[in-house]
This record gives structure tokens, sequence and C-alpha cells, in this order.
């Protein structure tokens, strides 16, 4: 498991080469061949015995900002890149640039705001970082309009086996492919770590181009909604009640004779699995099977309470599910 | 031609909502395969069939899935929740009957509400007449999809059926096929899934064949009715040419080629601009360096519901201008 390394780095849609660099170096370790294409998504390859051609992919980037503006107080102004809910940005601990300059998301004090904004998630244009900057000079010394703010948030192991770090959607599935190459399975298939799934789903789009796969394995952290005064029926998935297989989202109908298949394995070989509830939210499954003249596709996840925030929480029984029934499904591709 | 009733209401019951087309492709396949050269199923699940020939390559595409629902819960007590698969309103759903590709039926309910204007799709589910959970369980998984359930009706003028979008599609090309001419045209019928939810077949289909030209067929709304939409397309109206929707602004090539031939072969036609809405033109003429792509529509009324209604008449013209293409 390479989650605690993988989430201590920064790689917002975009900016995902420290993910990348990691990745690579691992890649070379486990002696595994890659490539890198334009749009900066790695390409690995396990050699095996090949029925289909099947890639797996998991995306490097997370969400985070991006510097628009300096004021002339130093203060720095930003807006989202993917999608953030701008209720969980307040207060929390950032680092801006290559240089990682730390700072805090502020706003104004509640006694300042007017009876209508109290209560009220402030809106982005109204937060700003505090650099510790008293100047603008000063602040753009270390910061510039265009770098990418990540969230700080350290990896902590907690609880009954859950984890707590930033960006777990979706460095829990480059870790699941990076123990899956490390395996070294008798089965062909590629690894792909795209870049930019969380602001369209991008780079998922030219990696399936090139590779032309007949079957698609999507490995994702998805969102979890088992907490208190949320419907049974509206609690898309549950935290370590295994691997989560998708049925349907915005971006994909899941082939069901697929789907029912890993269903099948899961139950034959005792790996705890559900079923995501929610038909919202979007992978790169979609851009994989409308690729060229098509593939099946599945995705598999790790459930994630809080995703897309800094605080992100899953469960490490749910990972390792996930990696464990991906493994068995891939084995099963060559029977 | 006579409107053949049996074909399009078979076509109409048979149960295909996106994603799950595999009973309307086998029915297909049975009704076309001794007219073609080819037929293949790809990897996502269009039916593909050829007419081999020398001269350009056309693509004609009428999609074989429907609207429906999907169950994401079965709860205690043995009722169902769901979401939607494709363009569906929730707040038109009370009271709708539904059916399983295993014949079981339900109804659509809701919580109780203090306003029926906030109903949203959490707030409602489908009572599938049971008291037994274990019934339920055993029956209805998450992941099942269910369609809306109507009987196929018939006047001497119109049919009311359900899933008229787009089996009326699949009609038109399948009776083209059997009353196919001789001619030096290559010609797809593409029957697409997943158009519903994004014309996604459309996309796969598109890029293998890489046509010259491409027409779908697919239904379209009209503004002869008290609905409000304002529209200058009408039943009985002929064939709809396409001019614009929000999916494709046709090719004039296409648009003169389509005109054409309706007057030269004395084929009752209607120019239609849609304001909502696209098809799998939408998605084909965008395919690797671009096709030139048009649409014959269907005018249809009460869209998206369990009982939409089409014109006999229009339909017997939109085959004649599709084989009027075929031979050009």
């Amino acid at each position: 498991m390479f989650l605690k390394e993988l989430t201590e780095l920064c790689g917002v849609s975009g900016y995902e080469y420290e993910v990348r660099n990691y990745i690579k170096n691992k890649l070379t370790e486990i002696g595994c061949e890659f490539y890198v294409d334009k749009l900066g998504n790695v390409i690995a390859h396990n050699k095996g015995k090949k029925t289909k051609t099947i890639m797996i992919s998991a995306h490097m980037d997370e969400v985070g900002l991006i510097v628009t503006h300096i004021d002339s107080n130093g203060f720095i102004k930003f807006k989202n890149v993917g999608g953030v809910d701008p209720k969980v940005l307040n207060s929390k601990v950032v680092l801006i640039g290559e240089n990682k300059v730390p700072g805090v998301i502020g706003s104004k004090a509640v006694h300042l705001m007017s009876q209508e904004e109290r209560g009220k998630a402030i809106p982005i244009d109204k937060l700003y970082i505090d650099i510790g900057a008293d100047s603008k000079d000063e602040a753009e010394k270390k910061v510039n309009i265009g770098d990418y703010v990540a969230f700080k948030s350290d990896y902590v192991e907690f609880g009954d086996n859950l984890i707590k770090a930033k960006a777990l959607d979706d460095r829990v599935g480059c870790s699941a492919i990076l123990e899956l190459l490390a395996m070294k399975l008798d089965v062909d298939f590629y690894g792909v770590f795209t870049v930019m799934e969380e602001v369209g789903l991008r780079g998922a789009i030219t990696a399936a181009y090139a590779l032309q796969p007949d079957f698609g394995i999507v490995l994702e952290g998805t969102v979890s909604a088992d907490m208190p005064e949320v419907d049974e029926h509206s609690k898309s998935t549950l935290i370590g009640k295994g691997a989560a297989l998708s049925i349907i989202d915005n971006s994909t109908v899941y082939d069901i004779d697929a789907v029912r298949n890993v269903e099948k394995i899961a139950k034959e070989n005792n790996i705890p699995y559900q079923f995501r509830k929610s038909s919202s939210g979007g992978n790169d499954a979609g851009p994989i099977h409308k690729t060229k003249e098509g593939a099946k596709v599945i995705a598999i996840s790790v459930p994630c309470r809080y995703i897309h925030s800094s605080v992100n929480v899953a469960s490490k029984n749910d990972y390792k599910s996930v990696v464990e029934l991906t493994k068995t499904v891939l084995l099963e591709q060559c029977k | 031609m006579e409107f053949n009733s049996k074909l399009m209401k078979d076509l109409s019951n048979c149960f295909s909502p996106s994603g799950r087309e595999k009973n309307v492709r086998e029915f297909i396949t049975n009704e076309i395969k001794d007219y073609v050269d080819e037929i293949k199923v790809d990897a996502l699940g269009n039916l593909i069939a050829r007419k081999k020939g020398t001269g350009k390559k056309i693509l004609f595409s009428a999609h074989m899935d429907q609207i429906g629902l999907i169950i994401t819960h079965v709860d205690e007590k043995g009722f169902l929740r769901f979401s939607n698969v494709g363009g569906i309103n929730a707040k038109e759903l009370l009271g709708f009957r539904v059916v399983f590709d295993n014949g079981y039926e339900g109804v659509i309910c809701s919580e109780k509400l203090e306003e029926k204007e906030k109903i949203t799709f959490n707030k409602l589910y489908i009572d599938v007449a049971s008291t037994s959970p274990d019934f339920v369980k055993t029956n209805f998984q998450i992941g099942d999809m269910c369609v809306f359930q109507s009987q196929y009706y018939e006047t001497e003028e119109c049919v009311i059926c359900k899933a008229a979008d787009d089996r009326i599609g699949c009609y038109i090309l399948i009776e083209a096929i059997k009353n196919y001419s001789e001619t030096e045209t290559d010609v797809y019928y593409v029957f697409s899934v997943q158009e519903e939810v994004g014309c996604r077949g459309a996309v796969t289909a598109g890029y293998g064949i890489n046509p010259d030209i491409c027409i779908a067929l697919d239904v379209t709304a009209t503004g002869d009715s008290l609905d409000g939409i304002k529209m200058d397309v009408k039943l009985d109206g002929g064939a709809a040419i396409k001019l614009m929707d929000k999916s494709l602004i046709t090719h004039p090539e296409i648009k003169d080629l389509l005109t054409n031939l309706a007057k030269e072969n004395n084929i009752k036609y209607q120019y239609e601009v849609l304001e909502f809405g696209g098809t799998d033109a939408g998605a084909i003429h965008t395919t690797m360096s671009g096709v030139p792509s048009g649409v014959i529509s269907i005018p249809t009324r009460n869209l998206h519901s369990c009982s939409e209604i089409f014109h006999k008449n229009d339909v017997l013209e939109c085959i004649k201008l599709v084989n009027a293409v075929t031979k050009q």
C-alpha cells in the first residue's frame, strides 16, 4: 500500500508531476515498462498471458485551487480546479505552487457579515488565501498568478482501520494499480495513471485512444454518504462494507453482464462488495467505453467520506477488497 | 405498402432500456438477418447490418434503447428506490405503471409530501404489489431496470404505444431493408444503443463505419397539440426533414438531398426545427474528419411518456424517403 506517500504529494489537475514522478520511480523499482504520453498520462504495461486488451485506470490528479489575483495587501484570490464545494474551504491550510508556500484560507469575521451573509456558505470569490505577506510586492516574491493550490492534510490512521488524508480520490486507485503491477501476474494488462480526470475526464480520452482496450477497469475513490440524517436509500456507499461496484453514473451505463460477473467473483472468493447506489457523478469509464469502436467497462471503488475536501476518510479494509477483487477479476480474464 | 401493426407492436413491447438492449437486438436480428449481406454486434451492443455496394457509404441510424428506471436500493419493507435512465422528469412519474425484464410490474408512488411540486427521485419508490420482503429481495436486485408499461393501441390513423421513441425508427429501417432495391450504395443500417443517455452507441458505431453521409431516424416533437410546444411540425404532415436541433445543424447538402428526393418521388415532407433534444446524427457528424449528416424525423406527440402518439402515414413516407436516399 502506497497511500501514505501518495496522499502527501500534490497533484492538482494539470499539474500532476509530483505524483507522476513518484509513480515512475516505483515502476522502475518494480521493473515495469512504461511511457508517458503527451498529456502526461503514465501508461505501464504488465506483460503476461493475453486474451484481450485490458486497461486498468486510476487518475493521478486531485481537486484544488488556482491563484487568480494578488491584492494590494498581499491577499491571494483564487478559483477552484475541479468540483470543490466552497463550504469546505474556509479555515483550511493549503500549499501554493512548486515551492509549497503555506497559507490559510480566510474570510471576514462573522461579526462583520451582514444578516444575509450569516449562516450561508461563503462563496469562493469572498474567500482569500493568507500567506502572511503584508504587501502585494512581498506576496509576489513567493506566489504567481496561475500557481496551483493544494490542500495540506496529513495522512492519519484512526478508528477501526480507517485513514484520513487528502486526495484519496483517486490515490487509492493509483496505489491499487501499483500493487497490482508489483504482483507480476501472468495476465497482460495496461496500468494507466491518468491526468485531469477532475476537470472533465480528459487524460483518459487520449490514453484509451492509444491503447484501444477491449475491457476497461476503473479504480476510483467514490462518494460515501453513510452519515447521520441521510435516508438509507440515499447512502450511495458505506465505509467498511467492501469494494463498491458501479452500475450507472452520468458518464456510463456499465455493462451489466460484466458487473454481475464481478459480483459473482466477489461472492465466490468471499471478497466484501457493495453496489454504488447513486447514479450521479462520472469517471474515466465514460471516455474509455466510447473510444474508437467501444469497450466494455466496469468501475470498482473505495468509498470515501468527505470526498473533494481536505479530509477524505476511507477504510483500509475496503481498499484491500478493491485490490483483491481487481486481482481476481484480472486472473479470471485468462481462464 | 401497408402499415405492419404486428411488427410495430412487437418492437414496442420489447423490454430494452439504455444499456440493456438485448431483447430488441435479438428481435431485430431475426427480422432482418435474411435480407442483409453482413450483420454484427459491436463492443457496446450496437447492431450493425450492411447491404454491400461499391459506391458511397451511407449510415442510417435508429436507436434501440428506451428511457427507463434503475433500482438503486431495495428497502426492508420490500419497496424499491430508483433513479432515472435517460431524460425523465420525477414530477411526472406518480402513478405510472412499470414493468421489469422478468415480467413483474409495479407502480410509482411517493412518500407523503406537503407539496407535489417538490417531488424528486429520492422521495419516490416502486410498489411491486407484494407484502413479502423476501419475495421482493429474491426477484428484484440493485441494478435491475424497468420501463413504463402501457398497452399498444391503434386507430385507422394513429398508434399509441410506449417506446415509439425510437422503435418507430427501428421499424422504418427494418421495412426499408425488406423493401431494398439493388443499388451501388454501400448501406449500413445501425440499430444503436444508449442514445437516451447521450448518444453513446452512435459514437462507436460512427467511428467503426466512418461513413460518407449519415441519416438518423428518430422521433421529433410536434406543435399541433395543446402542450404549448411552438413548432410547425404536425402529425400527418409527412416525413420531417430536420434542419436543426441542440446536437446538429443539418448539413446543407443533406437538406437539399432529402428535399429534392422527396419532391422527385412525391414523398410528403415537412421541415423541422427543434429547440431541444438531439439525435445520433449529432454524435456521428463530428466523427473522425466529419460526416455530413441529417435526420428524418417522425412527428410524435407526448414524447418520453408511457403513451407516445404517431401517425401511420408519416411512417410510410419516411420509409419511402430512406429508400430514395439508398437508391441515390
